[in-house]
Formats: C-alpha cells, sequence, structure tokens
C-alpha cells in the first residue's frame, strides 16, 4: 500500500522525549504511523506524514506531545476567512454547543 | 430495529447485524448529499444480536452511516452499541469538531448507567476518535477503560477474534484508488450546482453579442464555448482524485494545475475563435487547480499547516490565472 506524503517540513508537531513515560498510546492513535518507539520512549520517525489531527496531543497522559491542531481542508480554511459557520461542513473552529448538522459532506467529513 | 432487550436498567433496543434494502439506499442518497439533514441515530445503548453482560462495547457517532457500518460489520457478533450525540456528524469529523468528546463519552456512560448493564469495565472506540478523546482521562472520570479499536469497522471482526489487538495494517488510515473513486460523485454533485447555471450564464453572454443576434445565437451555440469549464470540472474534480498518486507534485494545487494544462492542451482542438483558446488556456487549468486544492479536504492525509502553506501561494496565481481569462474571454465577445 504506498503511503501518500503531502508538502516537506511544514508540520507544526513537537514531542518532548524528556517527559515521555513510554505508554505508547499515541503510537496507537495515529492513523500516519508518525511515531515510534525507541528505548521506550516515543520518537518521531515521519514527521512529513504527520496531519495534524491531534490525536496523539489529546491521548497523551503527560501532555509529552504539543501540535497545531487542524483538519488540513482548503474549504474550511476558506470558510473560516469568509466567517462563514454551521450550515457548511467544516471550520477551522470546533463546534460550540449545539450546531446544526452540516448539509453536505465533503469526502472525510461525510 | 428489531425489538427490544430486558436489561437491569431497563430495556434497551435491539438491532439487526445486517443492513437491509432501505439502510443501502438511504445511504447512497446521503452519499450524494441529498436529504442530509435527518440522517441520525437517537443517541443511547444499543443492543446487536442478543449480547450478554460480558459482550463488548463499541461506541460510535449518531451519524446514521457510521452506526449503520458498525451494524454491517458486526455481522452475527454480539455487542452492545453506545451512540454518543455527534450532532449527526460522522466519527472522524466529529472528533476534529469536539463533539466526539470526553465529557460526551463520559456523560453519555452515565446517563445509560452502563456499568449496571455490564459487568466488564472496557470502551472499544474507533481509532479515528482519538483525536476527541483522552482516554486517561476517560478513566479517571468513569472507571472505563478506553481501547482503540481499528480504523476501519471491516477489520472489527479479526480485532475482536484476535485478543482486541490491531495489526500495524488495522492502524493506518488509507486512500486507496477505490476510496477516492467513491468520492468523486461527491465532488461532481458539488460542482454541478455552479458549472451548470455558470454555462448558462456563459452561453447567454456569448448570444447577446454574437453577430447573428440573440435567439438565433443562443440557440445555435454548439457545446464548444463551454468545454473549457466542463474541461476544468473533470481535470480537478475526477482526474486529480483519480491519479493522485500519479500526478507529478505534492501540492494538490500542482497535481491539479498539471491534469487542468493537459485538458487545456485538448481543447486547443476544438473549433472557436483564437481569442477563446487563450482565455481557456488561462481559465481551465486556474479552475482545475481550484478544484484540486478543495479536494485537500476530502483526503486523508493534508495537514492544515500544509494546506495553508499551499493556499498562501495557490489562491492569488490561481484567481489572477482566473481575471486574465476573463479579461482574454470578454474581449473575444467584442473581435
Ligand atoms: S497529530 Fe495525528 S497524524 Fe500527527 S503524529 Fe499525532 S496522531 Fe499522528
Ligand atoms: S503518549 Fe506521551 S507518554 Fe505515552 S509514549 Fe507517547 S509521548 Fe510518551
Amino acid at each position: 500500500m504506498e503511503k501518500f506524503v503531502y508538502l516537506r517540513n511544514v508540520v507544526t508537531l513537537n514531542l518532548d522525549q524528556r517527559q515521555c513515560i513510554g505508554c505508547g498510546i499515541c503510537l496507537t492513535v495515529c492513523p500516519r504511523a508518525v511515531l515510534a518507539m525507541a528505548e521506550e520512549r516515543a520518537r518521531i520517525v515521519d514527521r512529513d506524514a504527520c496531519m495534524e489531527c491531534g490525536a496523539c496531543m489529546s491521548n497523551c497522559p503527560v501532555d509529552a506531545i504539543a501540535v497545531e491542531r487542524g483538519v488540513g481542508c482548503a474549504q474550511a480554511v476558506i470558510n473560516t476567512m469568509l466567517g462563514r459557520t454551521g450550515e457548511q461542513c467544516c471550520t477551522m473552529t470546533p463546534a460550540e454547543g449545539r450546531g446544526e448538522p452540516p448539509a453536505r459532506g465533503r469526502g472525510t467529513c461525510g | 430495529m428489531v425489538g427490544s432487550l430486558a436489561t437491569p436498567q431497563g430495556e434497551v433496543p435491539l438491532v439487526k447485524g445486517h443492513l437491509g434494502g432501505r439502510d443501502r439506499w438511504g445511504a447512497l442518497l446521503v452519499r450524494l448529499g441529498i436529504g442530509r439533514m435527518s440522517y441520525s441515530v437517537e443517541p443511547g445503548l444499543y443492543a446487536i444480536n442478543h449480547p450478554g453482560p460480558d459482550a463488548p462495547v463499541l461506541v460510535t457517532a449518531n451519524y446514521k452511516l457510521s452506526f449503520d457500518h458498525l451494524r454491517r460489520h458486526l455481522q452475527d457478533l454480539a455487542a452492545w452499541i453506545l451512540v454518543l450525540d455527534t450532532h449527526g456528524i460522522n466519527v472522524w469529523c466529529a472528533a476534529g469538531k469536539g463533539l466526539f468528546s470526553t465529557a460526551e463519552l463520559v456523560g453519555r456512560i452515565k446517563a445509560v448507567d452502563l456499568a449496571q448493564i455490564i459487568t466488564h469495565r472496557r470502551l472499544l472506540l474507533p481509532q479515528l476518535s482519538a483525536p476527541g478523546i483522552a482516554a486517561h482521562a476517560v478513566r479517571k472520570q468513569s472507571g472505563f477503560k478506553v481501547v482503540y479499536g481499528p480504523v476501519y469497522a471491516r477489520d472489527l471482526p479479526a480485532f475482536l477474534a484476535n485478543n482486541q489487538q490491531a495489526t500495524p495494517a488495522m492502524r493506518l488510515k488509507t486512500f486507496t484508488l477505490a476510496e477516492r473513486a467513491v468520492l468523486v460523485p461527491v465532488e461532481l454533485t458539488i460542482a454541478l450546482k455552479w458549472a451548470i447555471p455558470l454555462s448558462l450564464v456563459l452561453l447567454a453572454l456569448r448570444a447577446l453579442t454574437g453577430a447573428a443576434g440573440f435567439w438565433p445565437t443562443l440557440v445555435g451555440q454548439e457545446f464548444w464555448p463551454v468545454a473549457g469549464l466542463w474541461a476544468g470540472v473533470i481535470a480537478g474534480s475526477v482526474a486529480t482524485p483519480l491519479l493522485l498518486p500519479w500526478l507529478p507534485g505534492r501540492a494538490f494545487a500542482v497535481k491539479g494545475l498539471l491534469a487542468g494544462l493537459v485538458a487545456a492542451a485538448l481543447l486547443a482542438l476544438t473549433p472557436l475563435p483564437r481569442l477563446d483558446h487563450w482565455a481557456w488556456f488561462f481559465l481551465t487549468p486556474a479552475l482545475a487547480s481550484f478544484l484540486a486544492l478543495e479536494f485537500t479536504g476530502a483526503s486523508t492525509f493534508t495537514s492544515l499547516s500544509g494546506v495553508k502553506k499551499e493556499m498562501r501561494i495557490a489562491l492569488p496565481c490561481q484567481i489572477g490565472a482566473g481575471l486574465i481569462g476573463a479579461g482574454l474571454w470578454l474581449a473575444g465577445r467584442f473581435m
């Protein structure tokens, strides 16, 4: 299975190995095989593959991982630039309270 | 729904592990973006194939397609399904938006009194819900241990049979040709909504300046004057998704631009005035590039940082080329 790669050297992922306790859950949740375990600590092995979903960060029990999470979706960026929310599938800001369900699904936002 | 199952906490709706024709038909309509609003499932606990108190608990979103997908792949396995209120949004997007969240999960566990219904303390969550969840916090707040299942529901039977262990392949989000192909009708439905009206406007504008007068020109026109528009749509929303790994470049806008240039080169063979050819030589690639950029949202590997970087460079170029093309096209009307 080919592994897609996106742009080089843009990802904001950061891992502080000194804090890591080697629990391994970041490896489990990453859908892009960005991380690996070496000497009982997590390590970034394929930074460019990261899609900044933030799963590793939210599940790390010691906050050793930081990433500017977001959806890699041009429409979401445009919606946010235009100040559109609600009806559209995605915006960069998380929905607050009871938002309307999206009117249409674009791909992964289906 | 085939009935209900009695539990210490009252009746729980019982559902089948296979899909009926109506579920499939509904799924098709949702894919095509028709009647999307009402396609959610009531949040709460469901029983599938008569589970006992030791059966696994699977957590999902209250988007009907997510729910049905889970049912379909469970087939004859007995399980509990805990449906969270994600406002009818799928697992991945709901996790990104903070709707499939630790707070919602913990609240739902309490609301259905899960601890009274089952004897174990493990919850199986789809791996793609992880961005919205903090597993350690769920454990602390509810006493339940979160186990992340495979990315794809189709791997669930193998995962369950393998002592709830995922193989490395089950952990990866893929983007195969088949996965890209099902997105093409979605992209096209979105494009048709503006491309058809725009085509009619372009044909009318041409007719307005037609030498033979409005009506004879309008009726006598062929498809060629708007072929460039449709070539752009096909290059950006059909060719780019399908040929994604083989198109050169990493940026989607570049991939779309190249597909659009090929389309523009083919357009040169169509019977149109010289100036129109030049106009479409700018318009078609610009459009294809923009639509390809839009496809980042449907893809499964783009990062926000990457998309922003790409947009900073690509959007001004696309708009610039669009304006040049539009200028040439208008000039063509008065030559
Ligand atoms: S942000 Fe997502 S893709 Fe990137 S390393 Fe973390 S889990 Fe993997
Ligand atoms: S989740 Fe955090 S503590 Fe656990 S292995 Fe990853 S970085 Fe280390």
